[in-house]
C-alpha cells in the first residue's frame, strides 16, 4: 500500500515513547487536535455500535484529477482516547484510492505503535468495529 | 476485631498484580471475588462429591443432595426466612423474572400500576416492562432527591387504587443509597400491594432480614455474594409463593406426569425446573458460612470506615463530580470528571495504575437519564478493599485529571 505520511509520522512519535502514560497523552493530543463533528452529523445513520462510548464516522469519496476515487472520512467520540484512535485511523486511511483502503490491515498497522496491548484489543473501545465500519464504508463506495 | 489483612488472605485473586502493579479491584459491585472457601466448596463438590440432585439412590446422588439442600438451609437462615421460601436461580435478573412472570403476569389488568424508583437496575426494570408491553400495566416512576436518596413516603405517595406491586431496590448499584424498604413494604402491606425488593446489592454490605423487611419477594445474587456465577436465590414469602405459576417446566418440578395430565410438586421446587446449578449453589453456601463466620455487621462496619474515608478523599477534588450523597448509603461511589474526559477514558487510565472501576450506564439508564449523564464511574468496595486502596484509586484519578483536565 502507499505510505501514508501522516500515519508514519505518528508512529515515529510513538517510538520516541517510553512509558504509557506518554503514548495516552499523545494519542489524547491527537484527539484533541482533530477537529469536532458537527452535531448535525451525530445522527443514528454514523454512529458505529459496538463501542463503549458514542462513536461517529462519516465517510466521503472525493475524485481526484487522476480520477481516482479516494477515502475520507470524518469522525468523533465523545470519550478522548477514543478521539485520539479516531485521528489514527484518519491518519492511516484519508486519501487512499478505495481499492488500496478496503485492502488495509489496519489492527495489524495499529501493532506498530506499540500502543499497550490491551488499549488496541480491547473490545469496548470499539477499535474494532470501528475498523470494521471503515471497511463497510469503502467496499460499499467501491 | 476485623482485621482486613487477614481477610485478603482468603482472597487468592487480590495478590495478583494487574499492569505490572498490584491489583486494586473496586468493581465489586459488578461482581464480587471469591475466598478461598468457595473456591475449595467446588472444588471439593466436583472431586469428591458430584452426581445429579433429587434423583439417584446411590451414595453420591444423596450426598451431592444433601449439600446442596443445605444451602437453602443456609440462605434461609442467612435472609431470616423459613426453608420453604428460599427458590435457588441464577441470580436477581432470573429471581425478579420469576416474579414478574410467576406472579404478577397472571394478576396484572390493563391500567394496573406498579410503583418503581429512577434508580432500578435493569433487572427490577425490564420484566415490568414486560408487563407494560403485554397487559398495559402502567409504570409509576418515583424520583431520588437530589442527594441520590429515596423518601420512602415518596414511594408511599405514589401507590394508587390500580398499584398493585411495588419493586424498589434495596441499595442502589450506582449510588450506593440504602432505601427504607421495611416502611415501603409495611406501607405496601397495608393496601394489599406486593412489594418486590432487588436485594442484590444489599445483602452483600448489611445484614438483611425478611422478617423485619416484611416484603413479599427479596431477590439475592450468588457473584455479587462473593460466590460463583449463576447462583443466587428468590425470597418468596409462602402465601404468595402458593399463587405463583411455574416457570420453566421440565424435570424436578412435578408430582405427576401423564400424557393428558401434569401435576407440580410444592414449591420451592415446583420453580426448579431442570438440573439446576448444583455446584454453584454449593459455592454459594461456602460464601455464606464465609460471610456468617466475618459477621456482616462486622463487614457493615468495615464498609462504613471505607465509604467514610472515601467520601473524605474523593470529595476533596474538586474536579470530580460525585453522584450519590444520602446518609447512611453503601460503599458505592459514581463520579463524572469535569472538563470532557469520559467515563470510559478514566477507567482505561485508571486501569493502567491497577485500579478496577466499572464505567457505563450500570445497567441504570433511566437513572442516568435522571442524573443528566450517559455513563458514570463506579467504584465499588468491598469487605477485602482498604483505605490504601481507595488513596491509590485518588492517585489514579489525579493522573486522570493530568492528562484529560
Amino acid at each position: 500500500m502507499t505510505a501514508q505520511p501522516r500515519f508514519e509520522e505518528i508512529v515515529e512519535n510513538f517510538e520516541l515513547f517510553d512509558d504509557w502514560e506518554d503514548r495516552y497523552r499523545y494519542v489524547i493530543e491527537l484527539g484533541r487536535e482533530m477537529q469536532p463533528l458537527d452535531d448535525a452529523l451525530k445522527i443514528p445513520a454514523h454512529k458505529v455500535e459496538g463501542c463503549a462510548s458514542q462513536v461517529w464516522l462519516v465517510p466521503s469519496v472525493t475524485e481526484g484529477e487522476d480520477g481516482v476515487a479516494r477515502l475520507d472520512f470524518r469522525g468523533d467520540s465523545d470519550a478522548m482516547i477514543v478521539r485520539g484512535l479516531i485521528a489514527v485511523l484518519h491518519a492511516l486511511y484519508s486519501g487512499l484510492p478505495l481499492r488500496e483502503a478496503a485492502n488495509v490491515d489496519a489492527l495489524g498497522e495499529l501493532s506498530r505503535l506499540g500502543l499497550e496491548a490491551h488499549l488496541s484489543a480491547q473490545r469496548s473501545n470499539g477499535l474494532k468495529a470501528m475498523v470494521q465500519r471503515i471497511g463497510d464504508l469503502t467496499r460499499a463506495a467501491a | 476485631m476485623y482485621d482486613v489483612g487477614r481477610v485478603r488472605e482468603d482472597f487468592p485473586i487480590l495478590s495478583r498484580k494487574v499492569n505490572g502493579v498490584d491489583l486494586v479491584y473496586l468493581d465489586n459491585g459488578a461482581s464480587a471475588q471469591k475466598p478461598q472457601a468457595v473456591i475449595d466448596a467446588v472444588t471439593r463438590a466436583y472431586s469428591e462429591e458430584y452426581a445429579n440432585v433429587h434423583r439417584g439412590l446411590h451414595y453420591l446422588s444423596n450426598l451431592a443432595t444433601e449439600n446442596y439442600e443445605a444451602v437453602r438451609g443456609k440462605i434461609a437462615r442467612f435472609l431470616g426466612a423459613a426453608e420453604d421460601e428460599i427458590i435457588f436461580t441464577t441470580g436477581s435478573t432470573m429471581g425478579l423474572n420469576l416474579v414478574s412472570y410467576g406472579w404478577a403476569e397472571p394478576r396484572i389488568e390493563p391500567g394496573d400500576e406498579i410503583v418503581l424508583s429512577v434508580m432500578e437496575h435493569h433487572a427490577n426494570i425490564v420484566p415490568w416492562h414486560f408487563l407494560r408491553e403485554r397487559h398495559g400495566a402502567v409504570l409509576r416512576w418515583v424520583e431520588t432527591d437530589p442527594d441520590g436518596g429515596l423518601d420512602p413516603q415518596a414511594v408511599i405517595d405514589a401507590f394508587g387504587p390500580r398499584t398493585k406491586i411495588v419493586a424498589v431496590t434495596h441499595m442502589s448499584n450506582v449510588l450506593g443509597t440504602v432505601v427504607d424498604v421495611a416502611t415501603i413494604c409495611q406501607a405496601a402491606r397495608e393496601r394489599g400491594i406486593v412489594s418486590v425488593i432487588d436485594g442484590s446489592q444489599a445483602a452483600v454490605h448489611m445484614p438483611v432480614n425478611m422478617a423485619e423487611i416484611g416484603c413479599d419477594f427479596y431477590a439475592i445474587t450468588g457473584h455479587k455474594l462473593y460466590g460463583p456465577s449463576a447462583s443466587g436465590a428468590l425470597y418468596a414469602r409462602r402465601e404468595r409463593q402458593a399463587e405463583m405459576r411455574p416457570f420453566l417446566g421440565g424435570g424436578d418440578m412435578i408430582r405427576e406426569v401423564t400424557r393428558d395430565h401434569v401435576s407440580y410438586a410444592d414449591g420451592p421446587m415446583k420453580f426448579e425446573a431442570g438440573t439446576p446449578g448444583i455446584v454453584q449453589q454449593i459455592g454459594l453456601g461456602a460464601a455464606i458460612d464465609y460471610l456468617t463466620g466475618l459477621g456482616m455487621e462486622n463487614v457493615a462496619a468495615h464498609e462504613r470506615i471505607l465509604r467514610d474515608y472515601a467520601r473524605q478523599r474523593l470529595g476533596g477534588l474538586n474536579w470530580l463530580d460525585l453522584q450519590g450523597r444520602s446518609a447512611g448509603k453503601g460503599a458505592i461511589f459514581s463520579f463524572t470528571m469535569r472538563g470532557g474526559a469520559h467515563p470510559h477514558d478514566i477507567s482505561t487510565v485508571v486501569d493502567r495504575k491497577g485500579v478496577a472501576v466499572r464505567a457505563g450506564h450500570h445497567c441504570a439508564q433511566p437513572l442516568m437519564a435522571h442524573l443528566g449523564v450517559t455513563a458514570t464511574c463506579r467504584a465499588s468496595f468491598a469487605l477485602y478493599n482498604t483505605t490504601d486502596e481507595v488513596d491509590r484509586l485518588v492517585d489514579a484519578l489525579e493522573l486522570c485529571h493530568e492528562l484529560f483536565g
